[in-house]
This record gives C-alpha cells, structure tokens and sequence, in this order.
C-alpha cells in the first residue's frame, strides 16, 4: 500500500497544507467544515484509482490565513489558480459541506480544467423554509455530535471534539468558517443564480438523515443542475463518506466511470 | 468626580424562572413574553427616573444600546435621547451605544447625533461602540468584520462631522459618492466621543492615540480589570506622546445607596443577584461569535472560560468591585479608593439595576445625589490632580 504524502504549495502569499496519494486521473477532494488536514480511510480507497490530492483551505489548519479572504468566492479563485499551478486537467472535483460549496463555485466560474463534480451534502444553495443547522450558536461538541446518524459515532466525534489539544486549531478554523459563512448563513446567491452554467457529469450525494443541511437542500441542486444524479444515502447523516465509506465509495467510483474517464 | 447616571431599561418583569426553560433572556427568548402594558409602563417610569436626575444635579444622564433581549430595552437609544432632550435642562446626555459595525449606514448615526447635538446646544455626548457579540447573531453582520467596519464606520462619521461636504467616502465597507451632512454639530469640531468596552486591548490603544484622545469607559467588570486597562490606557498614551488625564477616564459602576450599610445590603440583594444571574445569563458561543476578538484575545478569553455562566452572590460583587453597595459614607470611601488606584475622573452610576422598584431607585438616586456627590465633585485622583485641572 503507497502512504501519502504532506507538502505546502504556496500560491498568491498564502502557503496551504496538501495531501497526496495514488495514481491516475487527478482527483481533488474539498474538506468541510469540520477541517482537513487528515488522511481518511476512504481517501485511501479512492486512492486506489485516482491521483488524489487534498489541500487544506487558506485560513485552516495548517494553511496560513491569507489578507484577501473576505469571501467564499476568494477560497473558489484560489483553487482555480492552484488547479493551473499543478497544471491539472481532467480533474475529478469532489467537495463535502463547505468544500462542495467551494467545489460549486469553482465548477460555476470556470469548468475548464474539471472532468467530473461530486458534491457531498453542500452548503452553497438555499432553500426557502429548510432550517440548518446554526453551527454558530453551539459548542464544538453539540457540533460535531450533529455529523452522524449513527449514535456511537456522534458520540465518539464529540469526544473528539472536547479534546483540548485540537482547541487551537478548532478555533482557528471557525474564524475562517464565519468569514466565508456568516452571510448569508452557508450559502450565495450568485451560485444559486448561476448554478446553472455547470454541464459536467454532476453527482450530488446525502446522507438523508443530516441534521447539519437537511437533505431536502438537495432538492436545491437538482432544480438548477437537471441532469445531475442525486444519490440520497439512508441511515446517514452529513458526512456519508465516513458513515457509509462502502456505499459511497462504490457510488463515486461507479458514476465517475460511467461518466467516461 | 463628574457623576452621569446610567440607566440598562431591562424588562423588569422578565420571569424569575425563565432559565428553567430557556438558557438566556437574550435572542432565543420569545419575545411573546413582552407585555406591550406593561413595557409601557417601564419606558415611562424609566424615563422619569432619567429625567429626576437632571433634576438632582447630575453632570449628565446615559442611555445604552442592546437588541432582542430582555436585558436591556433600548435598540435604538436615539429615540429615548431624543425624549430626554426637550425634558432635561441642563444635563449632558450620552448615548453609549451606538453599535457602529451593525450599521449599513453609519451616517444616519451622525445625522441623529448632530439633531441631538442641535436640540440640547451641544449636550450630547457621542459614544461609539461595536456591540456586544449577541449583536452580531441579532443583525446577521459578520462579527468577523466587525473592528475594521468600527473603524471605517467611525471615519465617515468623523469626516461627515467635521470636513465640508460634498465629499465621497471610498471605503472597504462603506462607498458613498456624496456625503454631505445636515445639520452639522453643535458642539465644534464634533461633540465629544467616549468609548465603552468590557477591555480590549485594540480598543484601548485606538481610543487613546494622540490623534483621538477619546474617552474610555470601563463597563461590568472587576476592579482588577478595570486597573489593568487604566493603566494601560495611560501607558497606551505615553507610548502615542502624552500624559493622559483622568478626564479621559470612565468607570460604569453599580450602586446602591441606603441609610445605613445593613439596610443598603438587605435591599439591593435580590435586585442586583436578578441583573447578575437571570438578564446577565449567556452561553459563550453567543458573547464571542468567532472573529468578535482576536485569535490571540479569543484564546486568553476561553481559558478564563470556567468562571463565566455560575451564579454569583452580591457578596462575591461587592468583593470584586463590580456593585458598590452600602451607607453615604460607605459608598463615598469606596469611590475615593477605586478612584486613586484607577485614576479616572468620570462615574457613570447605574442606581438601577435588575428588578429595582421604583421608589427604592428614586430613593437610591436622591441619596447618591444629595450625600456622595457633593463630597466628591471636586475630588480628583491622587497622582493625577495636577493633570485633570489642566
């Protein structure tokens, strides 16, 4: 089994944590909300078949916290710009959460290096009634149980969560999240506008129990995006690639074939 | 000292057992529990109390700024310095809001201060702040914004008051082609500008700069801290190129006066462990939404997490300066000590607090009015005397 590998890659003053394994076609995996920086059983599945690269987002983690990001449309540009800095084409684009708000937008402004678009349980778009989850009013711990369906492993993420020696980073992260997400609350209204524009193969996955952006947002998507396939994922909550790492592996891997490499 | 009373206007008849159900008086609790009557009955009662210490001889009455919350019922404190303003004769009125950040718009800010500084010839007092992080939950603005749109905020004002319009504002936040003010101040170049904060130290060294000189006010908080950012300030301008004055310096303190200290004690117990522990009552994550401070202040701030949110007696206020409570001379003793340590000149009393009726406030402003104040209206702080008369 190959390992991976952690590099920096420094890009318009900002220097971000990147993490890659595999061979094959590029695929670029976005993190959500919760933070990236970690190597994932599931990552090391796909990385079976594809080249996959996952940065840490200006402003998290390990990533510095560049001067110009105001904005979601700021951390957008600054993967394009990464995307033609690698010198990537075809890439299969994949984002959960904030990172498939992020995956989006890219997707929105410019498709020219992308081959295919998996959003897993995005942010990005809103829908008129659909309550989220307000990540801004409750304790990291009250967040991270929000994540699973399955009672165990919400209860685990929230022991995680309590962890003090994540408390910087946590915190580090939730300013990023609130300049990118305060308002209007996880979501814009030029994709939503504009959404539209994307042709690529588009696979929309959620976990139907996602108590952090119901899945009726998924409704959002396909009303703006036709000829996307959306998978609704059951006994799931929002991050349906750790709960069901098998069903949503098989599915990715299943739909970027058919899409034709 | 200089003595401005200051009134919170909290819903007085917020249930005593509303944190059974809910966890804060502020932005979750229905404001189906407002009572229009009886809210009614508490503007009017409260500004007659306002109003009675023009009356007494107050150097000046202040008004303050919350939203949504049971706590205080003042969002747009314009409107009651607008009612004081024809009522009260000689009195200054500070307005210690308004929230700059929250704003779309900070010149209707300086067009309501300038109508207030015209109607009272030039007893207005303009305080600016960024409002406190519920705030941000309450008007959607992003709190990760919220110092530089302060900032920015604060130079439109300052320009549109004091530099001949039409000029454009070319801002970050703010981008207007004609800015234009009328009516200009009353008070040349501008009324006077106070700054409230709980401490910051952001905060402190811009309003202190050479450039600004601003008033700070040291709002709720232990007398340790209020030590601390004193003398910080002080230090704060020295580094800038002068020697502060006390002047410059405020203390917002809660204070009971009674007859005797026993009596003192026995009557504002209930009504000052209400403010503390019901209108005071907040989780964390609603008093510091992330970028509301600096990473660096967050960090200092959740570490000292453990004491926020347990119930607190009167005794334990008392003890760490935040309620001074007790006879004339009790409460004279206990200002003089605060004020030589701290070095400020300005007392910003809050002689109502929480659930205190209204004969119990009448009674506790007269006897502020009648036997702290004259004692100590020519008092200035030791080490500072020679710098405050100049």
């Amino acid at each position: 089994m190959a390992g991976h590998t952690e590099t920096r890659e420094t890009l318009h003053g900002c220097s971000i944590h990147v993490i890659r394994s595999g061979s094959g076609a590029p695929l670029v995996y976005l993190h959500g909300s919760g933070g990236g920086g970690l190597w994932l059983p599931w990552m090391e599945d796909l990385a079976r078949q594809f080249s996959v690269i996952v940065p840490e987002h200006p402003g998290f983690g390990r990533s510095d916290t560049p001067e110009w990001l105001d904005g979601i449309h700021d951390v957008a540009l600054f993967y394009l710009e990464f995307l033609a800095a690698e010198n990537l084409t075809g890439v299969h684009l994949m984002g959960g959460s904030l990172g498939g708000w992020i995956a989006a937008e890219m997707a929105m402004l410019d498709a020219s290096r992308l081959k295919t678009l998996t959003l897993i349980g995005p942010a990005g778009v809103h829908v008129t009634g659909v309550r989220k989850w307000d990540m801004f009013m409750a304790t990291a711990e009250e967040n991270a149980r929000q994540l699973f369906h399955d009672k165990a492993m919400g209860d685990d993420a929230a022991k995680r969560a309590a962890d003090p020696a994540g408390a910087d980073i946590r915190m580090k992260n939730i300013y990023a999240i609130a300049r990118l997400a305060w308002h209007p609350r996880f979501y814009d209204p030029l994709l939503m506008k504009w959404l539209k524009r994307i042709k690529l193969p588009t696979l929309v996955v959620w976990g139907r129990e996602d108590r952090i952006l119901p899945a009726e947002i998924a409704q959002g998507f396909a009303e703006r995006l036709p000829h996307a396939e959306i998978e609704i994922v059951p006994d799931c909550g929002h991050l349906p690639q750790i709960e069901k790492k098998d069903i949503f592996v098989e599915r990715v891997t299943r739909f970027i074939a058919e899409s034709g490499r | 000292m200089k003595f401005f009373f200051f009134h919170l206007m909290p819903y007085a008849y917020l249930d005593p057992d509303y944190d059974k159900s809910y966890a804060t008086d502020w932005l979750l609790y229905p404001n189906s529990n407002y009572d229009p009557q009886k809210g009614a009955e508490l503007y009017n009662r409260y500004l007659d109390e306002i109003e009675y210490a023009d009356a007494l001889g107050f150097d000046g009455v202040c008004v303050n700024e919350h939203h949504q919350t049971a706590y205080g019922l003042m969002p747009t404190p314009g409107v009651l310095a607008g009612a004081l303003s024809r009522r009260t004769k000689t009195v200054k009125i500070a307005v210690l809001g308004r929230a700059l950040p929250l704003l779309n718009n900070p010149l209707t800010v300086a067009e309501e201060y300038a109508i207030l500084d015209n109607i009272t010839r030039g007893r207005l007092v303009a305080g600016f702040v960024r409002g406190i992080g519920v705030e941000y939950h309450a008007s959607g603005v992003n709190p990760t914004e919220s110092h530089d749109r302060f900032h920015e905020a604060h130079d439109l004002i300052l320009r549109a008051w004091t530099q001949p319009g039409p000029f454009p504002f070319e801002g970050k936040y703010y981008q207007f082609d004609y800015v234009n003010l009328w009516p200009r101040p009353y008070q040349q170049p501008h009324p006077p500008v106070w700054i409230p904060s709980q401490g910051s130290s952001e905060t402190i060294r811009w309003a202190s700069a050479k450039e600004r000189r601003y008033v700070y006010l040291q709002t709720f908080s232990p007398v340790t801290a209020l030590f601390r950012y004193m003398d910080m300030y002080r230090e704060e301008a020295r580094k800038s190129g002068y020697e502060a004055s006390p002047n410059q310096l405020g203390w917002s303190i809660t204070t009971y006066v009674a007859k005797t200290d026993e009596q003192a004690l026995k009557e504002a117990k209930p009504h000052i462990e209400f403010f503390v522990n019901k209108f005071l009552r907040m989780p964390m994550e609603m008093l510091l939404p992330p970028g509301y401070l600096s990473l660096s202040s967050m960090k200092g701030v959740m570490a000292a997490k453990a004491s926020l949110g347990r119930h607190r007696t009167m005794e334990e206020l008392i003890e760490n300066g935040q309620f001074i409570c007790g006879s004339p001379e009790t409460v004279r003793r206990r200002l003089s000590e605060f004020q030589d340590r701290a070095g400020f000149n300005l007392v910003l009393p809050n002689l109502h607090f929480g659930t205190l009726p209204a004969d119990l406030t009448r009674r506790n402003t007269e006897l502020f009015a009648r036997e702290v104040m004259p004692a100590l209206r020519d008092r200035l702080p030791a080490g500072g005397r020679e710098k405050a008369r100049a």
